[in-house]
């Protein structure tokens, strides 16, 4: 922590946390709710001496940055649920050719159009590869806009020391809300980053080449392996926010603003003697699959509680599989939750053993 | 004992040194093998072998990396030009070309193309349009020409339904971004040697800094034609330059 906070958006954040940490591209399309991001890194991107371009599509967006990680800059997209759903064909590519770069989905109202609210209903998108190929990202879930700064700022570590795509799932709710930020100290550029991979022009060494066709026998099959092997590897990096958990009968799963909002709801109950706790995966890939078997184990009970139909709550119920169930609560895409709305369905599931 | 004559040997035409000494997987009468040599050439003739980054393309082409070696990314089907702007962006001092076919660029790819061309990307793109899709097995192409027969146009290409052929060296040299835009054939040695300064200058202005450089090849496909190498290179003149004209249509320094 180095200089004094700033009081900003989410998306701002975002944006801040990218410059410090080295990022240097960036190209996006405009969507509600992100458009602050493009619209701040439009002058302080130049300004930090990197490039900004406003593209035709996120499609292109999407595949820009392919290209930029491809000589090893430190490059980011970002957009909105519909413009994500257009960079599922470059997010696979670049998963096939272990490309590292950092991808923002502030999640609204689905499917199709929806609206321009908040929402969790990319989360199956998100963590489950979300384009074609069996491929996966890693997937940090702000909840504050000090989570959207820090996790910002360490997506590039995590996206080059993986070499892998790394996705930023927040919503409407936090990136349109103002709160106090801590900056980090700026990261210098490392020139030698990604140096035994990235492409540079081959001067006097072999000339190096990227790519995610494998045609020849085995030789796919090969590459699905490896990525496999790092997938699993990733699991190293689980983050979650454990609140109240172990006094607690029934634990509560959320993530995001979600999850903010819920654990306001867990304090209302505690303060009434209720035996309530929080889990709150800030990775949604890794999830904290260990985390909730060692709690259902110790025979807590689960509800899950989301902005959408029901998708993390299949993760939660295979987490604990064979030792307990979850429950669900789900608020509809375009309605905005309340604290007060979570009591009584959190009440009830105490209620119900 | 044989008396040995006195046989002396002079090298005078070799491959270029950046271009792999491999056999080819293209089909006997494709001119890609061509065009790969010509911009072996160029980028040996300008000393950018060491500092060049390619991307290559979706097609019969996708394996240009094994020929041209050159630092390559592969890009998703239609997106090299999208895919070399994020390259120039992040390597401002590499020399980036993008090598791509007629369904790649001017279908699936039109929006990339175009607003790569519109933004002055210094980058430099080598399309090759043979009226057909290759890789796949030949079905018409947006450069298919009206009767063409193809495998989805049987009856051959019809313009009330299908639309007409798309010319694109004259759509890109409409636009600003746009520092040279022609249009070339590789079927006669006097079309090579037009083909070769025509590549040469599409090179040129992304190395002084001019803005996109672009050319058009027009190139055979005897496979997907379903004829001889020897027909497929005649229809070239016959067919093909009488709908798509040979010529330079942009470029900027003839302009000021």
């Amino acid at each position: 922590m180095s200089a004094k906070r700033v009081f900003i958006k989410g998306n701002e954040a975002i944006a801040q946390g990218a410059l410090a940490a080295g990022c240097r591209c960036y190209f996006g399309y405009p969507i509600t709710p992100q458009n602050d991001i493009p619209e701040m890194l439009s002058s302080a991107m130049p300004a930090a001496g990197g490039q900004f371009v406003q593209a035709e599509s996120e499609v292109a967006a999407a595949n820009m940055l392919l290209g930029a990680a491809a000589c090893g800059v430190r490059a980011m997209t970002t957009s909105s649920s519909p413009g994500v759903s257009l960079m599922q064909e470059a997010i696979s590519y670049m998963a096939g050719s272990e490309l590292p770069g950092v991808v923002v989905n502030m999640n609204r109202g689905g499917p199709g159009l929806g609206d321009i609210g908040p929402s969790q209903g990319d989360y199956f998108q998100s963590v489950k590869g979300g384009g074609h190929g069996d491929y996966r990202t890693l997937v940090l879930a702000p909840a504050t806009c000090q989570e959207c700064y820090d996790l910002t700022f360490s997506a590039f570590e995590l996206a080059f020391k993986y070499r892998n795509p790394v996705l930023i799932l927040g919503d409407a709710i936090v990136g349109q809300m103002k709160e106090p930020v801590a900056p980090r100290e700026a990261l210098p550029i490392d020139p030698a980053e990604g140096g035994d991979w990235k492409l540079t022009g081959r001067g006097e060494r072999a000339p190096r080449l990227l790519k995610s066709l494998f045609l020849d026998d085995g030789a796919l099959a090969g590459q699905n392996k490896l990525l496999q092997k790092k997938y699993e590897a990733m699991r190293a990096e689980v983050l979650f926010e454990n609140f109240e958990t172990e006094s607690a009968d029934l634990v509560v799963v959320a993530y995001g603003s979600i999850g903010r909002i819920a654990k306001s709801a867990v304090r209302v109950l505690r303060a009434e003697g209720q035996k309530v706790g929080l889990l709150r995966p800030v990775t949604l890939y890794p999830f904290p699959e260990e985390k909730l078997r060692a709690l259902a184990a110790a025979g807590k009970r689960f509800l899950t509680i989301e902005h959408n139909l029901g998708q993390m709550v299949d993760d939660v119920r295979l987490a604990v599989r064979g030792l307990a169930d979850s429950d669900f609560y789900g608020v509809f895409p375009g309605n905005l939750p309340t604290p007060d709305e979570f009591v009584e369905p959190i009440r009830a599931a105490v209620k119900g053993a | 004992m044989s008396c040995q004559p006195d046989i002396k040997e002079e090298l005078v035409f070799d491959r270029p040194a950046a271009l792999a000494d491999v056999p080819t997987h293209y089909c006997p009468g494709c001119q890609h093998g061509v065009i790969h040599r010509m911009v072996a050439e160029c980028l040996e003739e300008f000393g950018l072998v060491e500092r060049t980054i390619a991307v290559s393309s979706i097609g019969c082409s996708v394996f240009l990396y094994n020929y041209i070696l050159v630092d390559t990314v592969e890009a998703p089907h239609g997106r090299a030009p999208a895919v070399a702007t994020g390259v120039k962006r992040a390597r401002t001092d590499a020399f980036v070309f993008a090598y791509q076919g007629d369904g790649d660029l001017a279908s699936i790819g039109l929006a990339e193309i175009m607003h790569a061309a519109n933004r002055g990307e210094r980058i430099s793109i080598v399309f090759v349009n043979n009226t057909v899709y290759g890789m796949t097995g030949g079905q018409m192409a947006p450069t298919t020409m009206i009767g063409q027969k193809t495998t989805t146009c049987p009856a051959g290409r019809c313009a009330e339904r299908e639309g007409g052929p798309m010319r694109m060296a004259e759509i890109i040299a409409s636009l600003d971004g746009v520092a040279y835009s022609s249009r070339v054939a590789v079927d006669s040695v006097k079309h090579m040697a037009q083909a070769k300064r025509a590549l040469r200058r599409a090179f040129e202005v992304q190395v002084k800094g001019e803005g996109f450089g672009f050319v058009e090849f027009l190139a055979t496909c005897p496979t997907n034609w379903r004829v001889s190498a020897v027909a497929a290179n005649e229809r070239v003149a016959k067919e093909m330059i009488p709908g798509f004209p040979l010529g330079v249509f942009k470029d900027a320094a003839k302009e000021d």
